[in-house]
């Protein structure tokens, strides 16, 4: 469970990045946070991972949460497996290294992931989308009973957009509090029963069948954006269109 | 994903992914053998400079007298050596080569540690600002015609200041950001060395000046068992110290964001490390001088052989530094009849080698560049 109440942040006295948010992640579900850029997504979840102590408001969680960054670059070259036995710092004990049971949990969380054959590899020489899946591992390798992603599907292609999401929705069916923000609606569609949208007016949240409409999304973006039925062997999904202009 | 056939190291690669995950586990269980290895042979290398040091000089004692008379110091027995060669040894050489071990070694890994926090390869432990501080003090002593009593304390004492002033000038309501604490740092040292450069100013040419100029220049000539014991308690302190956090350093090196999200608290366990690392810097600057160039160099000679795990950097940077600075010693006082300065010959030596060092290893000193 993550909760928050009347959450509030700035970076500046009297400068809010946005204020009143409030909303509840159970176990079992994920929440996706989604607005245009600069509409404060990462500064949210941040503040939901506990990187961040809200000016206002309270985040509540039943434990601590693995929290995901956007791939970045490192200082100095650590294998991959390394780097998810990073993951294990809350289990290892001050004075020690981590040892063959914290071992064990790095390379299952590599392996539920599908990247065990890149234990070996420098964590720098991957590429953008292998990176984001072993700070993904990492966070799972960390045992947290809450997961929150910063936009995890950013830089990666499509094949490995899906491997991330349907690893989600696993990690959600097995108990998994998620809250994730994203650049993609359809991602949304797919994995959150709720959604926060951060748009000009301050941030609203919801179900994602209430927000992610036509005129929702919308005015959040500023373009024109469907939502369009198709059929998906017996079953109708929906997905979502953007009108590009021009042409 | 990379081409893997296409990569140069392919072939070793595809040889690690054949083997199973468990023997895998079972090969490279932390201790063991890949830790173990450089620990040992850098180890066996210190050992292995100490004896040939204590033995080379203006008077030569044969390797095997050395060894007899180490021996004879804990197992008391009627050495075949004279009592000339036992005094060279045991009074003269022996505090002096534990003096340079100690301070090679503390600076070594200290500027390891530094390097890892501040995720930067040009910090070096003058970054603080710990050895302006420590070379102000001595300065100050030597000025004033204090005891050397006072000259290893006065050093001691300010390099303390210089972190406390650290801590004062970059601490406020939120934490500290990285960048504070190197310009901090940068400030402090500038301001010390101003001070460093008025006391040189006013000194007594004829007197004061030449020793202070000789003790800036960084020296274990002066060493007795007294100094060693002075270097000793604050360096191996500050060795437990970063040792114990050896693998939170690596955590650490990642980035406070990452640090945070693992459950760390990198501002708190940042000002441990720099306290370490300060205890270290003015102990070893109290008793030798500023020794320039062995905690940036020694580093990243050690991050080339065995790799940035700070779990074996940390400790085969103690040694290699100490190693690195009895040689020096030994050259300081052995190629001409008068003594060298310290911190001319590490720089003197140290630079190009070091270089030299880059040019063949360019692909993998900074990994991610």
């Amino acid at each position: 469970m993550l909760e928050l109440d009347g959450v509030g942040f700035g970076y500046s006295p009297r400068e809010w990045t946005f204020r009143g948010v409030s909303f509840k992640v159970h176990a079992g579900t994920a929440t996706a946070v989604l607005g245009p850029n600069g509409s404060g997504k990462t500064t949210l979840v941040r503040c939901a991972a506990g990187l961040l102590s809200p000016v206002e408001g309270a985040v509540r969680r039943d434990g601590d949460a693995g929290y995901v960054p956007q791939a970045h670059g490192t200082a100095f070259a650590y294998p991959a497996l390394e780097m998810v036995l990073m993951g294990r710092a809350r289990q290892v004990r001050f004075f020690r290294s981590p040892g063959p049971a914290d071992r064990a949990a790095a390379l299952e969380a590599m392996d539920r992931i599908g990247i065990a054959e890149l234990q070996d590899r420098m964590f720098p020489t991957l590429s953008g989308g292998e990176q984001q899946l072993v700070l993904l591992a990492r966070a799972i390798a960390a045992g947290c009973p809450v997961l929150v992603l910063d936009e995890p599907a950013t830089g990666l292609d499509l094949k490995n957009q899906a491997r991330i999401l349907t690893l989600l929705r696993e990690l959600c069916s097995d108990g998994m509090t998620v809250l994730l923000s994203t650049h993609h609606p359809d991602h949304a569609l797919y994995l959150a029963d709720r959604v926060v949208l951060m748009g000009g007016s301050g941030p609203t949240t919801g179900t994602a069948e209430e927000m992610l409409t036509d005129r929702e999304l919308s005015a959040l973006y500023g373009v024109p954006v469907s939502t369009v039925l198709y059929d998906d062997g017996d079953t109708q999904q929906r997905t979502i269109v953007v009108h590009y202009g021009g042409r | 994903m990379l081409d893997e056939a296409a990569h140069p190291r392919s072939k070793k690669r595809r040889k690690t992914a054949r083997r199973s995950p468990l023997r895998r586990d079972r090969r490279e269980r932390p201790g063991g053998p890949s830790i173990f290895i450089p620990i040992a042979v850098s180890a066996g290398l210190l050992t292995v400079v100490c004896l040939v040091a204590l033995a080379v000089g203006r008077y030569n004692v044969p390797l095997w007298h050395v060894a007899q008379i180490l021996t004879a110091q804990i197992f008391p027995a009627a050495p075949e050596v004279s009592a000339t060669e036992e005094s060279v040894v045991v009074l003269v050489r022996l505090p002096r080569v534990l003096l340079a071990l100690l301070v090679g070694a503390g600076l070594s890994i200290g500027g390891a540690a530094l390097q890892a926090i501040f995720r930067n390869p040009l910090v070096s432990p003058e970054i603080i600002g710990v050895s302006s501080g420590a070379s102000f003090g001595g300065a100050l002593a030597l000025l004033l015609g204090l005891g050397s009593l006072l000259l290893v304390s006065g050093a001691f004492v300010f390099g303390l200041l210089a972190l406390v002033m650290l801590f004062l000038i970059t601490s406020g309501r939120g934490g500290t950001p990285l960048l504070m604490i190197v310009l901090g740092g940068v400030v402090i040292g500038s301001f010390f060395s101003a001070l460093v450069a008025f006391i040189t100013y006013i000194a007594d040419p004829n007197t004061t000046l030449p020793a202070i100029v000789f003790w800036l220049l960084g020296s274990v000539a002066s060493a007795t068992f007294a100094k060693v014991l002075v270097a000793a308690i604050p360096v191996l302190l500050g060795t437990i110290v970063l040792l114990v956090l050896r693998w939170r350093i690596n955590v650490l090196s990642l980035g406070d964001d990452d640090a945070a999200a693992l459950g760390l608290r990198p501002a708190t366990l940042r000002w441990v490390v720099l306290v370490a690392v300060a205890l270290m810097v003015a102990g070893a600057v109290a008793v030798s001088g500023a020794v320039s160039w062995v905690g940036l160099v020694i580093p990243h000679v050690a991050r080339m052989w065995v790799g940035p795990d700070h779990r074996v950097l940390l400790p085969v940077s103690f040694l290699l530094g100490g190693t690195y600075l009895i040689v020096i010693d030994t050259i300081a006082r052995t190629l001409t009849a008068g003594e060298i300065p310290l911190g001319v010959l590490t720089a003197l030596i140290g630079a190009p080698v070091f270089f030299l060092l880059l040019r063949q290893n360019r692909d993998r000193i900074w990994d991610s560049a």
